[in-house]
């Protein structure tokens, strides 16, 4: 057998199961209680900092960190049942989205304790909201050719200029994990010389400005920076081997179920406009869309298992998010084909029209945030040896 | 696949590597190599693997059957093995003991139906039956009085006609007029569907296992064939190539998996194995067709030779989705039952198990 990828069958165990009755016995209260619209499509949902403290409080943010820190010491399982079931639910998570994925794992691994003691706790109460600082102006995918700086300053610490760009969530962080320049990238080895910091966005010298998208909302930001003086203590783990952190933070950006849930209130509504006994071509189309929707799902949680392992599955999280984000993408046109021919009548389609045009609009974004299509086929060749 | 004990997945392996190697297969003009293999393979007792030990079988679990049926894929072997060990599932399920030799089981289209009539005797048809010309007997589902039975029939007592499938394997149309019945038993409640389902996977982890020694073959041929200077997995077209077949495999392995551990752990039948098997067997045939199609483009006219070991792979992919149901079958099927429950119980369906 090849042996060059692997994804071994998950059942969830028995907790998370659990778990999960009590995420949506949660969730349908708070839908109840008017907290956000369920109907919604992409992205986290408006800032709501209200439902991320009620999220906190239910111990659901940075779950699987050491206590001493706030977290709850539960599995990659629990939380992957606690991330679909918001998914699905369309939860307003951008409050705290980013940090429990992504920024708090960052920090335990690589901040000073003294940031660990003070940050991470209020991660997982809810009040602390994180972005990342990757792309720049010249630099989106080569993320290696970033240019923001962030110079010593003799009798310690950081000066930091430059100018980060399409920074989704910067103008309602508190945070930024920012890949910045602190030497220039050897002729030899153009990955080195960058460096993960942690910055306050409060610190004098930051602008940030708004970048709306095409479909009208305000994710995307500028960040300018103009001499940001950071404390010696904002670098993050090794300074110039920000390649190496990344890479392992990608393992657990690209494999959860945001790669491929972002439009499935489209499957939802179509189902709904084509009744309960569609016609052959509806049904057979629908039963495609539902098993490739279940395979990922299955995909997904083989690498969930993984990160529980404690392995860093590079290659199969790409694997997951390239085909889990050209899925969710698709989504939409596949659909609009098949309800083409429904009758549609007025008051019989509420949902569909509305969450089809929401996600056609967000479709483009889906295969490039978070590393493109094509990135993702570079590291995924490069795991078979090829590159 | 969950649990499969390693001593049957290196036995398995052993056997197909000395016996059954594509390369010396696809060189050779006779079929002196398959006499050898399948004594081995019935010598080992994997042939009986999901019969009951008192019936004469290994009394393996499920998982220890698919992990062979998976070996035969990643061989591309033509032979009726994972026929047999349905058709010895067919009948260990019903109480009966299975004879020697190669089997299969019929039917495995959903519309064929076959009666054993007032004189104890088989009728009816059943059509595109894989390896029905080289099995000697035939497990048979069949209905008696409105009760269903499994019956055992000997090849030699049907009319069977001449076939094969994409692959050049044997794909037969059989007639039941008259053919006596050998045994018979009343089956357990759901065999019939039990039967769609178990080869529906069976196929699932013969394509998956053929999708991963497809992988690594057009990865060995990418970092040897040399163009324009340079192997032409250097070329970044044939790397997004060779990333997609990647991610293909990738999906077939995880839904063999989850479709294998549901059969296997499912006390029932029920629609949660129906769901995970069902959703298997169309990811798992789209798959193949684009893994496939990948696998020529990325080997050029050399892989589309005869003497060339890739489309020894690349049929039998595109030839086993056809089998216990193609993709569009059971994704109408999956579509319907979807569609029936509602919008809302898709979620609850897809997270209950």
């Amino acid at each position: 057998m090849s042996g060059k990828i692997a994804f071994d069958p998950i059942t969830l165990p028995p907790e998370a199961e659990t778990l999960r009755a009590e995420v949506r016995a949660f969730l349908d209260a708070e839908i109840a209680g008017g907290a956000f619209d369920p109907s919604g499509v992409g992205g986290r949902g408006p800032l709501d900092r209200d439902f991320s403290r009620r999220v906190g409080a239910k111990g659901w943010i940075g779950m699987t960190w050491p206590k001493r820190y706030g977290g709850a010491e539960r599995s990659f399982f629990e939380r992957y049942v606690v991330n679909e079931e918001f998914l699905i639910a369309n939860a307003p998570t951008q409050g705290h989205f980013v940090a429990d994925r992504q920024s708090g794992p960052v920090l335990l691994r690589y901040a000073a304790d003294e940031i660990k003691d003070d940050i991470l706790p209020r991660i997982t109460r809810g009040e602390c909201t994180f972005c990342i600082g990757m792309s720049e102006p010249d630099s989106g995918s080569d993320l290696f050719a970033a240019k923001t700086r962030a110079e010593k300053i003799d009798g310690g610490g950081w000066r930091v200029n430059g100018r980060k760009l399409w920074t989704s969530y910067a103008h309602h962080a508190d945070y930024m994990i920012a890949v910045l320049r602190t030497s220039p990238a050897p002729d030899d080895n153009r990955r080195h010389g960058l460096s993960q910091f942690l910055v306050d966005m409060k610190t004098p010298g930051i602008t940030v400005t708004a970048v709306p998208n095409m479909a009208g909302q305000h994710d995307f930001n500028e960040v300018l920076f103009e001499d940001v003086v950071l404390p010696e203590n904002a670098l993050l783990g090794e300074p110039d081997m920000a390649w190496k952190q990344v890479t392992a933070e990608l393992a657990f950006e690209r494999s959860g179920p945001e790669r491929f849930l972002d439009t499935y209130q489209v499957l939802v509504e179509l189902i709904r406009v084509l009744g309960p006994e569609p016609d052959l071509r509806g049904a057979e189309g629908v039963g495609r869309l539902v098993a490739q929707l279940n395979s990922l799902r299955r995909m997904s949680i083989s690498v969930a298992g993984k990160l529980a392992a404690g392995k860093e599955p590079v290659l199969e999280a790409s694997i997951v998010k390239d085909l889990g984000t050209n899925w969710e993408q698709a989504l939409p046109a596949k659909a609009r084909d098949l309800a083409a021919f429904v009758e549609f009548e007025p008051g019989n389609t509420p949902g569909f029209e509305a969450v089809l045009a929401r996600a056609t609009m967000i479709a483009p974004k889906l295969t490039i945030q978070g590393g493109t299509r094509e990135i993702l086929r570079g590291i995924i060749a490069r795991g078979l040896g090829l590159r | 696949m969950g649990a499969a004990d390693p001593l049957v997945v290196e036995t398995v392996t052993r056997i197909l590597g000395d016996l059954a190697d594509p390369q010396t297969v696809n060189s050779t003009t006779d079929q002196a190599w398959r006499g050898p293999l399948w004594a081995a393979l019935e010598e080992s007792g994997l042939t009986r693997a999901w019969l009951a030990d008192d019936l004469g079988g290994a009394g393996a679990a499920m998982a220890d059957g698919f992990a062979v049926v998976r070996a035969s894929g990643a061989y591309a072997a033509s032979i009726p093995l994972a026929e047999t060990l349905l058709a010895a599932w067919l009948l260990g399920g019903a109480g009966l003991e299975a004879p020697d030799g190669a089997m299969t089981v019929a039917p495995t289209r959903e519309k064929d139906a076959i009666t054993i009539g007032p004189d104890g005797r088989l009728a009816g048809n059943a059509r595109a039956v894989p390896f029905a010309a080289e099995a000697d007997h035939l497990a048979v589902i069949a209905t008696q009085n409105s009760s269903l039975m499994v019956a055992l029939v000997a090849r030699t007592d049907c009319q069977i006609t001449e076939g094969t499938n994409f692959a050049g394997d044997a794909h037969n149309d059989i007639t039941f007029n008259g053919a006596a019945v050998v045994k018979l038993a009343p089956v357990p409640a759901g065999t019939k569907d039990g039967l769609a389902m178990i080869g529906a996977v069976a196929r699932c982890v013969q394509m998956a296992g053929a999708l991963e020694a497809l992988l690594d073959m057009c990865v060995d041929y990418a970092g040897e064939r040399v163009a324009f200077g340079r192997p032409i997995g250097r070329f970044q077209a044939v790397q997004h190539e060779l990333a997609k077949l990647a991610s293909e495999t990738a999906a077939a392995m995880a839904a063999s998996g989850a479709a294998a551990d549901a059969v296997a752990e499912g006390s029932t039948f029920d629609d949660r194995v129906f769901f995970e098997v069902a959703s298997a067997k169309v990811r798992i045939g789209e798959a193949a067709r684009d893994g496939a199609a990948i696998a020529h483009q990325v080997h050029g006219a050399i892989g589309f030779t005869a003497e060339h070991v890739l489309h020894r792979y690349t049929r039998r992919l595109l030839a086993w989705r056809d089998d216990f149901g193609s993709e569009s079958v059971w994704a109408a099927r999956l579509g319907a039952m979807v569609a029936a429950a509602g919008a809302d119980a898709l979620w609850p369906t897809m997270t209950s198990g």
